[in-house]
């Protein structure tokens, strides 16, 4: 069905090469496959984040629209496309020329490093090829017993949601350890039951059946007991993984629940490479640049590499380019611990003309690097690294609307100004902090979201049409507490129209 | 087989043509906001599909950039433009706009679908017939290659229910020959239909931008739907006011004249240009005339009716008037009409166009006819 096909001859030996330069510089990677495709092929696995096959919706069909006529008319065209599994998959379009092949290589070859590698990435589920198209089998199966339309709106609703888990889940919290531990109870109930279970209801459905049971148990127990049951109202305050709280409280049918619960686990799958955008292309930007300059060119590529790469590190007024400052970051830290430029001796230093040409020759660069790559996020990495010097050097700014002229307008270049720009718009990989505030609001099980304000208001009408959703699932009305134009707000969708409190 | 989304594909268009649809009567009083795109396509903007989520907003939020400039500057476009570069899995959500493509029979299929517009009915008059073989029905014989494997199945599911070897618990269907089906081609014949519309505006010193909005407006609609009927199709443009001339399309919309207005002048060059150019046997004619209503005189009424009932009834499918309303215009010419030929009359089709929203039921009057 889809058309992709195991690399051979002389691409196999060219990414034999370039494993070899990989290997050299130290990079740690996955088992790397590589499979070449027509256009139309990935363009197809584009539209379905990477992967062969998903559960069936629209969206991704009009991926593929956008992308099909972007390519058609040279708009956009995908070199490359590599997902984070083990062994790690990447696909090359097929009629990329030669050098395009190395240079893409070389990239993927940086990408699954900074997989395998980077913390964040340290409980995504490596085997999501499968994952994926079970939740499509599953999904499929759903559409088959209840209506596709049914089960295509209700995944419309859940999607709506999506950007509402919490980032905090890919801390080794409590619940993550206990979720491990139940996996494993799990698995020991499985093998005394006589080996595996049949069982493909999403892991999170699972474990919330099994917390259900226990709450049976307690309705035998004693009062006390029952006294911490009614305070679990209290426990809901403050969480952020709404879809979870929604399986666990929201009036579901257990397919419905299941549905939240797939699509839950494919959005913390992507999480991590949200939130480590800039770091992840950066690292492979660095890394395709260093082994193709120092290692994989011919002479005679050199031109059209520079064409290529300098294509990809186009500069935009409106947006920051991942891979610039991602790139250019990681060789400013490579750069200021070869040359010891940090730390209190170099920050206090009184002189202009001794820190400009600051040298103690400490060669720690690439060490550096690499344990940047192994702990930061992208929120972290700017926080820690971002320099005056930089943001001049890159000529970084922050714009602002401007209500007189209805334009974005450049603002400011200070520096504090940039970063903290910057850090606002990654916290939470770039969605609003949604927590629950009360699950039984007023007393009449209504629930009451707070957006937690750091400094930009929503979007209403998009707050609008979400709060409509999430009330399709929640049954009963939703309120939301926010600030819009400095001043606190409570809307409430009662079922009919969104109201300010 | 095609790839699963290919299926995921068509329900997206299901959706968008079904959002077109609903949203039909806004796009058509909105005018320009359906963009062609060379021939027979057109882009669509569509804002409102993706899938709404809390997000921040535009305004407030800003954003930040690389790149030259002071401040004060304006960063151009909107946040949030895609790069040119390489494209990563799991990149998170743009906010662009979508634009869609659709190409002219599916845009003419939602337009009719809407309105009931019939097809029409060319006069049977010479035409070049042309068989054309589509592949849209199932038959028993045919090729391999052709094998519908769906269809092929079910048929065997069905004989083996009939005769009650089928057992769900073993759900095994084997084909015999007898069930096998196969693609068929359906052989249509298709006629190399012409028409000719002859679009007529009175462009005198009464009729407004407005108006000639409307008038952009609709005949984009006519157009649409007649391109969509004829295979063969030319469009001929008259502007008048006191004397009439031909022009090109985009001169059309843009001339303002003053003056005085002779509306049978424009019928005299219609005349003329179809008996130049179009011989009524062989080709469908569609005279329009848009105006306010305002003639010179009672005696060129006079002359039009009779240009109407010697030469131009005869020999075209259907002659339609559009009075656009305007403060200026009596709306004389559209009681003339009214009076003489009715306002039911199948050959004399008159419309009134109040206002931009009124455009849509005109478009109705005009084509809902079916010839």
């Amino acid at each position: 069905m889809l058309r992709t096909k195991m690399i051979s001859g002389k691409l196999l030996d060219l990414q034999r090469e370039i494993q070899g330069y990989a290997d050299d510089f130290g990079l740690d990677y996955f088992p790397q496959v590589f499979e070449v495709c027509d256009y139309d092929t990935i363009n197809i696995l584009a539209a379905q984040g990477g992967f062969p096959i998903r559960y069936p919706h629209w969206k991704f069909g009009m991926d593929y629209d956008q992308l099909s006529n972007g390519y058609r008319f040279g708009i956009q065209k995908i070199y490359e496309m590599v997902i984070n599994t083990n062994p790690c998959y990447a696909y090359l379009l097929e009629v990329n020329n030669w050098l395009d092949q190395k240079l893409v290589m070389a990239h993927v070859y940086g990408h699954n490093d900074f997989f395998k590698n980077n913390m964040w990435y340290s409980h995504t589920n490596r085997n999501m090829m499968d994952v994926m198209a079970n939740n499509g089998t599953k999904i499929r199966r759903y559409m088959e017993k209840y209506g596709q339309d049914r089960v295509e709106q209700f995944i419309d609703k859940v999607l709506s949601l999506e950007n509402l888990i919490d980032v905090n889940h890919l801390f080794e919290t409590n619940e993550v350890v206990q979720s491990r531990k139940e996996k494993e109870k799990q698995a020991s109930i499985e093998a005394e039951n006589g080996g595996y279970m049949m069982d493909d209801r999403s892991q999170a459905l699972k474990s919330f059946m099994n917390s259900n049971k226990r709450h049976d148990d307690a309705k035998d127990l004693p009062q006390e007991e029952i006294s911490d049951f009614s305070a679990q109202n209290n426990t809901d305050k403050g969480k952020r993984d709404i879809l979870k709280f929604l399986i666990e409280n929201a009036p579901l049918e257990e397919w419905e629940a299941d549905i939240i619960g797939c699509l839950r686990e494919e959005a913390y799958y992507f999480l991590p490479q949200r939130m480590t955008k800039i770091m992840n292309e950066g690292w492979a930007s660095y890394w395709h640049s260093t082994i193709l300059t120092q290692k994989a060119l011919d002479p005679n590529e050199i031109v059209d590499f520079a064409d290529i790469h300098a294509g990809v590190m186009t500069m935009s007024k409106q947006n920051i380019n991942p891979y610039k400052v991602g790139i250019e970051l990681m060789r400013d830290i490579e750069y200021r611990w070869n040359t010891g430029k940090f730390g209190k001796d170099y920050n206090e230093c009184p002189s202009m003309h001794d820190k400009e040409n600051w040298n103690t020759k400490l060669g720690l660069g690439r060490e550096k690097i690499f344990e940047v790559r192994k702990s930061h996020n992208d929120i972290t990495f700017l926080e820690e690294f971002l320099t005056p010097e930089f943001c001049n050097r890159q000529q970084l700014f922050t714009y602002k609307y401007n209500p007189r002229s209805g334009r974005m307008e450049i603002d400011s270049r200070d520096f504090q100004a940039i970063k903290q720009k910057l850090l606002t718009q990654l916290t939470n990989f770039g969605s609003p902090l949604i927590q629950v505030e009360d699950s039984n609001f007023k007393n009449r099980k209504e629930l009451l979201l707070k957006h937690v304000h750091g400094g930009v208001d929503l979007d209403m009408q998009f707050a609008d049409a979400t709060m409509r959703n999430l009330y399709a699932l929640w049954k009963r009305p939703i309120n939301l507490a926010t600030i819009i134009e400095e001043k606190e707000t409570v809307f409430n969708f009662d079922g009919n129209e969104l109201k300010a409190l | 087989m095609d790839h699963p989304i290919k299926r995921d594909h068509s329900r997206f268009r299901k959706i968008i043509k079904g959002k077109i649809r609903d949203n039909l009567k806004k796009y058509v009083s909105q005018g320009q906001q359906i963009i062609p795109k060379g021939k027979d396509k057109f882009t669509i903007p569509m804002p409102s599909i993706d899938i709404p989520r809390f997000r921040f907003g535009e305004k407030s939020e800003g954003g930040s950039g690389q790149g030259q400039g002071g401040e004060g500057d304006p960063v151009d476009g909107k946040p949030g433009e895609g790069e040119p570069g390489e494209g990563e899995s799991g990149e998170g959500e743009g906010n662009k706009e979508l634009e869609i493509e659709m190409d002219i029979e599916e845009l003419a299929k939602i337009l009719g679908d809407e309105l009931e517009l019939p097809n029409i009915e060319p006069k049977g008059k010479s035409e070049i017939a042309s068989k054309v073989d589509r592949y849209t029905s199932v038959g028993t014989v045919g090729p391999d290659s052709l094998r519908h494997l769906k269809r092929t199945y079910k048929q065997a599911l069905k004989r083996q229910m009939s005769m009650g070897v089928y057992d769900p618990m073993n759900p095994r269907v084997v084909p015999i020959r007898a069930d096998y089906r196969y693609r068929a081609a359906n052989s249509t014949t298709e006629l190399q239909n012409s028409a000719v519309v002859i679009y007529m505006m009175d462009v005198s010193g009464s009729m407004g931008e407005e108006q000639k909005e409307i008038v952009r407006t609709e005949s984009f609609w006519i157009n649409l739907w007649l391109k969509s009927q004829y295979k063969n199709i030319e469009m001929r443009y008259i502007i008048h006011d006191a004397t009439a001339k031909e022009v090109e399309e985009d001169v059309f919309f843009r001339t303002r004249e003053s003056g005085g207005t002779l509306i049978s002048s424009a019928f005299k060059l219609c005349k003329h240009i179809i008996e130049t150019d179009y011989d009524p046997n062989e080709w469908n004619i569609y005279p329009f005339h848009f105006s306010d209503g305002d003639n010179w005189s009672a005696d060129d009424t006079k002359v039009c009716m009779s240009l109407l009932d010697d030469f131009l009834l005869p020999n075209s499918n259907m002659f339609c008037y559009g009075q656009v309303e305007s403060r200026y215009g009596s709306g004389q010419f559209y009681k003339d009409l009214a009076t003489k030929y009715g306002t039911d009359s199948e050959d004399v089709i008159l419309s009134k166009i109040k206002d931009k929203e009124a455009i849509l039921d005109s478009i109705k009057d005009f084509l809902g006819k079916g010839k």
